[in-house]
């Protein structure tokens, strides 16, 4: 866990105070120990990637294909593209953020590719060639972030705008003729029948931001100003309004369009970022106990809301197993993954194919299955590792809006994996949400690779202030 | 803000140990129960992925699995499905097999005892692991001369060898084509099986073995007649009263003969003619002489109201308890409640064929390796002696006399003695009859004993009889085998 002290580095600072002129000309003549450290990560992490791919043929073909490693390492072309680009405008970017989102990202690839294999599907229209390109577009915007935000503070004065695109961008697919409504849910864009997008995924960074600017103008009033009720304080209406109205829209859209799994995060996310910005445990005892209620009414009232409780609570029963969007998928992938036991079937000889979408909502149970309880302790702890790493410029970091954006954006990974790992494994009720890095899904690919150069930005601008005591 | 940060923290890592609890509730303590669940399709198809042994006729699959690119990797392929399904029986996708498939199970997918230490060595190995072919008695000669004789009629043949207890031959009709069942095709597998099931004809039913039982009728006498010279107090010349018309004791049930009058000439007729002609009135005054525990005893030295392993398992044939007089009368020449398989007839053919040793019917010469090397070889194995060889030569040329010079005429073959016996069995009032042969050739050194059903009347109703359409089966499948 991130609850180290003092995470700059030393022999940085020491350098840097034996030479005090600061400047890109003579950073570029230090030695780079974490970038070099990230490129010896980085390396092993495409080792292992690329082996996940030669180990999915030989499990599920029993022979080599080259052309689609060769695929594969154009991607990894890209990826120490980025490092380059880190070594030029962020060397003291977080070695460990790169090489763990690479890792994710290339097993997912590995996991699609296997379920294509298992499809007969090849070729641009297959999931893993999709994927890769995906990948690839979403590694040209985490470079082109890098680029165009050489300092997190320029965020900060886009706070409103942040939350007005965030609404926005929430409301296209519910605009006649772009919106797209698959299994049920109506979140995804598309122009003709091409390129579907969910533009949910790219608002959760610009409702991050909103809230990160908009807690840190206002949390003085917020915590200092208003009036106490019931034991409680409560803020001045004109203070938590704004946030309330962004906050209050993009929940209400996302339950018109049947999506519970992005509500449950905007709403962890909403509640987390206003207790470090105000420290109000009472607001979050509040806010909580509200959704538990509000989602006790809704189970009870709307009909899809309660069939996902019942799959949830009675999975096994046949009758819920059989009904149409009953537990059936849920079923399937505790099959899977019962299947998978402590170390799995091996890449490619299982059978992740007979679960109902095995390359997006439940790639984590098709992984389980193939690679084990192991395997999935792996990935946990890779997740883990990144949260931490988000965390830590949280502790680290100097400004509000700094520490605010990065702890907000690392939980919001944290509380996806908990959202949809937990609703495969029964912990909670099941949701359609993506698996950071690892699902098929081209937004959530863009969005978490935005948030990969968003959270490397914000480590490289903690690292290089000056430590000021006042 | 990092005192609330530390308490995010450790909400995080709450929510990651949750995780990591669960995965572990599923993956490692439920997971034995999730296997066991029947809608565990990967269990399911995780027993088709080991390649199935073939069965084997004369060194030739009829049932082997072919790789297949789908998700059960291999697809079970009978090859000349119908003639052998009473054979192979099939094996499903969503459900339980049938046949060979089903009794031999262990041996063909490679799980069975005997192949213990070869699944470890396919461990270490690293080789696929593959289930044993099993060899089979079938002779596909007499098989196939079987199907041919019995053409589009109802019923069953058995031809084993009575030395041995080896079955040569097992048929019956209206058959199925197992490929139909084997499909990989959860829905067309369902709906051929429901179609079979609703065929007014049950096609499913292995009539050789099993189905809805028939009365043996008159191939019941050989039993009785064993019964009444093991007695010793019987000898073929013994005589009973001869009139038309038998008005059966405490019953007002009147049995008469087939012929409608006496049994030939005279006012007695011998037990020997009476078998030769197979007449009614003299087995059921013989029948209340023996009275049915002597008959029951003899009949279950036979294998009645027992099952066989073959290794599927026959249907027990039935001789009832507790008759009274009158029940015991019919049940004398194979009436009131006593029901036979074909396999029990042929076990009472071939006992008397094999000197009154009865030899257990087996299906199963051998299992065999997936490297061909033998893992289990079956010997003949005698099930009981039932009636002296005395008493077997007796009966032995009773039965050449019935074909030679009686019931069972229509079973003859030039130049070679046939013992035989033909039965016509009632199966109520206005029913179709159901018709049977029994015998071996040749009687002077058996080698294939063969019993023939046929149901439904042949088709003829009540106008048919086993010596119109049972016998002639017979001859044509011991002709064929003969001459081979």
């Amino acid at each position: 866990m991130p609850a180290t002290s003092n995470p700059a580095a030393p022999a940085d600072t020491s350098a840097r105070r034996s030479q005090p002129r600061t400047g890109a000309f003579k950073r570029l003549h230090l030695p780079q120990k974490l970038r070099n450290l990230e490129l010896f990560l980085l390396i092993i992490a495409c080792a292992i990637n690329g082996a996940a791919v030669v180990l999915v043929q030989l499990g599920a073909l029993g022979r080599i294909d080259t052309s689609l490693v060769l695929f594969g390492a154009g991607l990894s072309v890209l990826v120490f593209a980025l490092h380059i680009v880190l070594r030029i405008v962020a060397t003291q970017a977080d070695p460990f953020i790169l090489p763990i989102v690479t890792l994710l990202n290339g097993i997912g690839i590995a996991m699609i590719y296997r379920i294509d294999v298992a499809n007969h599907q090849s070729g641009i229209d297959s999931a893993s060639v999709r994927q890769t390109i995906w990948s690839a577009l979403a590694i040209a915007c985490a470079i082109a972030v890098l680029l165009v935000i050489r300092n997190h503070r320029v965020l900060f004065r886009y706070t409103y705008i942040a939350g007005f695109a965030a609404v926005v961008l929430l409301l296209l697919p519910l605009v006649p003729g772009l919106g797209r409504e698959v299994s049920g849910a109506r979140v995804w864009i598309g122009i003709g029948s091409f390129a579907t997008f969910q533009p949910g995924e790219i608002a959760k960074i610009a409702l991050a931001i909103f809230f990160a600017g908009y807690l840190v103008r206002n949390r003085d009033s917020l915590s200092m100003v208003g009036k106490r009720f019931l034991g409680m304080h409560f803020p001045r209406l004109r203070d938590l309004g704004p946030i309330l109205v962004v906050w209050a829209l993009s929940m209400s859209v996302i339950i018109f369009q049947h999506d519970l799994g992005t509500a449950l995060l905007y709403f962890g996310l909403f509640l987390v970022m206003l207790y470090l910005a105000t420290a109000r445990l009472s607001w979050v005892i509040l806010g909580l106990a509200l959704f538990i209620g509000g989602a006790v009414i809704a189970s009870q009232t709307l009909s899809y809301v309660n069939g996902r409780f019942t799959n949830w609570l009675d999975a096994m029963n046949p009758d819920v197993y059989a009904a149409p969007g009953g537990s059936y998928q849920l079923v399937q992938g505790l099959f899977g993954l019962a299947k998978g036991g402590l170390i799995g079937t091996g890449l490619g000889q299982g059978r992740p194919d007979i679960t109902p979408v095995p390359q997006s909502d439940y790639i984590i149970a098709s992984l389980g299955e193939e690679l084990g309880l192991a395997g999935l302790f792996a990935i946990l702890a890779l997740y883990l590792l990144f949260v931490a790493r988000g965390f830590r410029i949280g502790f680290a970091g100097q400004d509000d809006f700094g520490k605010l954006l990065g702890v907000g954006l690392a939980f919001v990974v944290a509380l996806q994996c908990f959202i949809v790992i937990g609703g495969v494994t029964r912990i909670i009720p099941l949701t359609g949400l993506t698996t950071p890095f690892l699902a098929a899904g081209g937004s959530s690919l863009v969005a978490n690779w935005i948030i990969a150069a968003l959270l490397l930005r914000l480590s490289d601008t903690v690292r290089n202030q000056p430590r000021l005591v006042v | 803000m990092n005192r609330e940060l530390k308490r995010v923290s450790l909400v995080v890592l709450l929510m990651f140990i949750a995780l990591l609890t669960s995965t572990t509730v599923v993956q490692a303590f439920q997971a034995d129960n999730l296997a066991a669940d029947a809608r565990n399709t990967r269990t399911l198809y995780d027993s088709f992925q080991v390649e199935r042994g073939a069965i084997l006729v004369d060194g030739k699959p009829v049932a082997e699995s072919v790789p297949v690119d789908d998700d059960y990797k291999f697809l079970r392929t009978y090859s000349n499905g119908p003639l052998y399904a009473p054979v192979t029986g099939f094996i499903p996708i969503n459900g339980s097999p049938t046949g060979l498939e089903h009794s031999l199970n262990a041996e063909l997918t490679g799980t069975s005892n005997s192949q213990f230490f070869d699944k470890l060595s396919s461990i270490i190995t690293g080789q696929k692991p593959r289930g044993a072919a099993v060899g089979t008695t079938i002779d596909p000669v007499a098989q196939q001369a079987a199907w041919d004789a019995l053409g589009d009629l109802t019923g069953a043949v058995v031809v084993t060898e009575p030395k041995t207890g080896r079955i040569l031959a097992m048929v019956s009709k209206p058959g199925y084509d197992p490929n139909t069942l084997a499909v990989h095709d959860n829905k067309q597998v369902t709906e051929t099986y429901q179609a079979l099931l609703d065929d007014p004809k049950d096609p499913l039913f292995n009539r050789a073995i099993g189905g809805d039982l028939n009365p043996p009728g008159s191939v019941f006498k050989l039993v009785v007649t064993a019964a009444a010279l093991e007695s010793g107090k019987y000898t073929p010349e013994s005589t009973f009263p001869n009139p038309a018309a038998l008005t059966l004791p405490g019953s007002t049930a009147v049995v008469t003969n087939s012929s409608r009058g006496t049994c030939g000439g005279g006012a007695t007729v011998t037990l020997a003619t009476a078998l030769r002609l197979s007449c009614n009135i003299p087995f059921a005054e013989l029948g209340l002489q023996l009275g049915d525990e002597a008959i029951r005893q003899m009949a279950e030295k036979f294998g009645f109201n027992s099952t066989h392993a073959i290794p599927m398992s026959v249907a027990e044939s039935v001789y009832p308890r507790n008759l009274d007089k009158a029940q015991t009368a019919l049940s004398a020449f194979g009436q009131y409640d006593v029901r036979a398989t074909p396999m029990q007839m042929a076990i009472v053919s071939a006992t008397i064929a094999n000197g009154g040793v009865a030899m257990a019917p087996n299906l199963v010469d051998e299992i065999l390796a997936p490297n061909l090397s033998p893992l289990e070889s079956f010997q003949a194995k005698e099930m009981a002696t039932v009636i002296s060889p005395e008493t077997a030569a007796t009966m032995t040329q009773m039965m050449v006399n019935g074909v030679n010079d009686g019931a069972a005429s229509n079973a003859r073959i030039d130049g070679v003695d046939v013992a035989g016996k033909t039965g016509t069995a009632q199966n109520g009032k206005d029913l179709p009859y159901t018709l049977w042969f029994t015998g071996f050739a040749p009687a002077e050194d058996p080698q294939f004993a063969i019993t023939v059903l046929i149901e439904d009347g042949g088709g003829l109703g009540q106008a048919g009889y086993g010596n119109l359409l049972a016998a002639p089966v017979a001859q044509k499948v011991l002709e064929a085998v003969l001459e081979k």
